[in-house]
């Protein structure tokens, strides 16, 4: 079993993201990057794949930017091989785009099973997982968890979707196939940073030329703005005391102690 | 234009909450663009759905009882190619997940995802916002016509639908599925019923280690409240899934929801922005929990926990 995990990088949230000038984007080169934590999940899921039958599994990115090091944490974390997807990428590029660019990687090199993140905090237009199974015509299903190799002989593979309320269903399907996970068996891995610099001596990323992005059903975002208080909360200014006396006034007030 | 197509999903064989905002919007927008509204369900159960749906047709697919991802596709991209859709509306659940990206890719359609506002446009076809960076941000778009839109539930009020008279087709589609359905799963009600708490103390990632929820269940305990939680801290294993709220865990509407350390994404607020009370405790001023919460604090929780469980003690 082969398998590809897509992986990406995406605005840290815990900072400010400040807007470009045009108000129409973000302002990419001041804000800092981190791995998206749902495609990390993917990743996670993909390596207890590969512990429990031996599963290949290659963590595959697109060349926005600084992703060696995102590439070089897969490999420390077990993965059999990093491909860095290089050409005339940047960080702006829309989920439409990088999902074609993906899709036409995909469709000739060899995998069985491609997982990648349910969603990314950016996603727009559209879920990777989703638009890859329609572009390529592969099956494909989102929100799921416990990916199963090997479930009967015929090399399928199983896997649970989960629906709202924690109603889930179990299905089994035919390769290659597409998932967007939700989560892992386990929570991602952690490896130390050293961990991943001394990979980063040994080890290579391969490179692969892969196509130019096309305007293809390409959404014009005429503005970005932060939410307009609509009705945000009374704030209680103060330290965490005189938020306890704020709140346990407002529990008297409601009738709401015990 | 081509019909608005309307994805109809049920919920315990009742049309789902979700969808009948999806058909307000629907029979709203369509005299704008002179055009009708079509809704498409799925299997024996939503027959009923549909013929009360208010839209103008609707098309049944049969033998499409259990839902099977890859075949419930192959339906809606047959439905919207052979009526040209103008427009494809489905809730942003795993079903809108599933379909929304997927069809719109392999049927050469812009798509718009998280959208909580959408309207007829001057010049264009319609435009709406989308929520992203989990809430951060809001984006304004242009949705041209043909597009595939999945909307965030309880964006928008439902109106009551009017009438039983839409008329269903019957759509058969080839039964054979790379995907099978091999069982489905009940949840899991654990020790305690989230949904019948009146005071919820609920902790999000800000708890930042297992061994804190002890201040949590202190804090309850004084409280006489039940201790939920989101996602991350499930999914991390901290807590059972039964304790979890949000879109794929439980819906509450506590009288009071303490929300500490839980950042708002719309996945979570989707479970419990109906709360009577809402009060939020976040070091980060710009979490986006603070635009449904009532009552805000940027205090640390680590710190508050104790000193409220120590303050309603005092107070016996
Ligand atoms: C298909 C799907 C379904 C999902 N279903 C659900 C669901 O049912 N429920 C759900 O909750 N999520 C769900 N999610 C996940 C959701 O997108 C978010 O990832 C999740 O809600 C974030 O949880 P959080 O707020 O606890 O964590 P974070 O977003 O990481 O927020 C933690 C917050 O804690 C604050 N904080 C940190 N330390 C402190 C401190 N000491 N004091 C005060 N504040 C502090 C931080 O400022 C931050 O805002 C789903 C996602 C998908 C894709």
């Amino acid at each position: 079993m082969r398998i590809a995990v897509l992986v990406k990088d995406v605005p840290d949230l815990v900072e400010e993201l400040e807007l470009d000038e045009s108000g129409r984007g973000l302002a990419v080169d001041d804000l800092s990057y981190v791995p998206s934590e749902w495609d990390d999940q993917a990743l996670e899921e993909a390596l207890l794949l590969k512990e429990a039958s031996g599963a290949h599994v290659s963590a595959v990115a697109l060349d926005t930017g600084d992703i060696d090091n995102m590439l070089y944490a897969a490999l420390a974390k077990g993965a059999d091989r990093a491909v860095k997807l290089v050409g005339d990428y940047d960080r702006t590029m829309p989920g439409r785009q990088r999902a074609r660019i993906l899709a036409d990687y995909l469709a000739g090199a060899g995998y069985d099973l491609i997982m990648t993140g349910v969603q990314a905090v950016d996603d727009l237009d559209g879920q990777i997982a989703g638009l890859l199974g329609g572009m390529l015509g592969w099956p494909h299903a989102s929100v799921v968890r416990d990916v199963a190799l090997g479930a009967d002989a015929s090399g399928a593979v199983g896997f649970v979707q989960e629906y709202a309320g924690g109603r889930m269903a179990e299905f089994r399907s035919a390769t290659p196939l597409v998932l967007g996970v939700q989560a892992a068996k386990k929570p991602p891995r952690y490896v130390p940073i050293a961990r991943i610099r001394q990979v980063s001596r040994s080890a290579t990323l391969e490179e692969v030329e892969a196509g130019a992005p096309t305007s293809e059903s390409l959404l014009a975002i005429e503005r970005l703005y932060r939410p307009e208080a609509q009705g945000h909360a009374t704030m209680w200014e103060g330290d965490a005391a005189e938020v306890a006396a704020a709140l346990m006034a407002l529990l008297d007030e409601q009738h709401l102690r015990s | 234009m081509g019909p608005i197509i309307v994805v109809v999903e049920l919920q315990n064989d009742a049309m789902s909450p979700a969808t009948g905002e999806l058909l307000t919007r629907a029979r709203q927008l369509a005299p704008a663009r002179s055009t009708r509204v079509v809704a498409l369900g799925f299997g024996e159960a939503a027959r009923a759905s549909l013929a009360a749906s208010g839209a103008d047709d609707a098309v049944l697919v049969l033998g499409a009882d259990a839902y099977v991802p890859t075949r419930a596709e192959a339906a809606l991209r047959q439905v919207m190619h052979d009526t040209s859709a103008g427009l494809v509306l489905l809730a942003n659940t795993t079903m809108g997940m599933d379909l929304g990206a997927a069809s719109a890719a392999a049927e050469g359609r812009p798509m718009v995802a998280y959208v909580t506002s959408l309207a007829a446009a001057e010049g264009g076809a319609f435009t709406a916002t989308s929520q992203v960076y989990a809430g951060k941000l809001v984006a304004e778009v242009a949705v041209p016509e043909g597009s595939v839109v999945t909307v965030l539930p309880g964006s928008w009020p439902a109106e009551e639908t009017v009438g039983s008279g839409t008329p269903v087709r019957d759509l058969a589609v080839p039964s054979e599925s790379a995907m099978e359905l091999v069982r489905t799963i009940e949840p899991d009600t654990g020790d305690v019923d989230i949904t019948r708490a009146d005071v919820l103390v609920s902790v999000g990632r800000g708890i930042q280690d297992p061994d804190n929820l002890e201040l949590a269940d202190e804090l309850a305990e004084a409280l006489g409240a039940v201790v939920s939680c989101s996602r991350p801290v499930v999914d991390a294993g901290w807590l059972p899934r039964a304790r979890q709220v949000g879109k794929s865990g439980q819906t509450v509407k506590p009288k009071l929801y303490l929300a500490l350390g839980i950042s708002g994404a719309p996945e979570h607020l989707q479970g419990m922005k109906d709360s009577e009370i809402i009060v939020a405790v976040n070091s980060d001023p710009a979490a986006p929990i603070f635009e449904v919460a009532h009552y805000g604090a940027t205090c640390d929780i680590l710190e508050l926990m104790p000193l409220l469980t120590e303050r309603l003690g005092e107070a016996g």
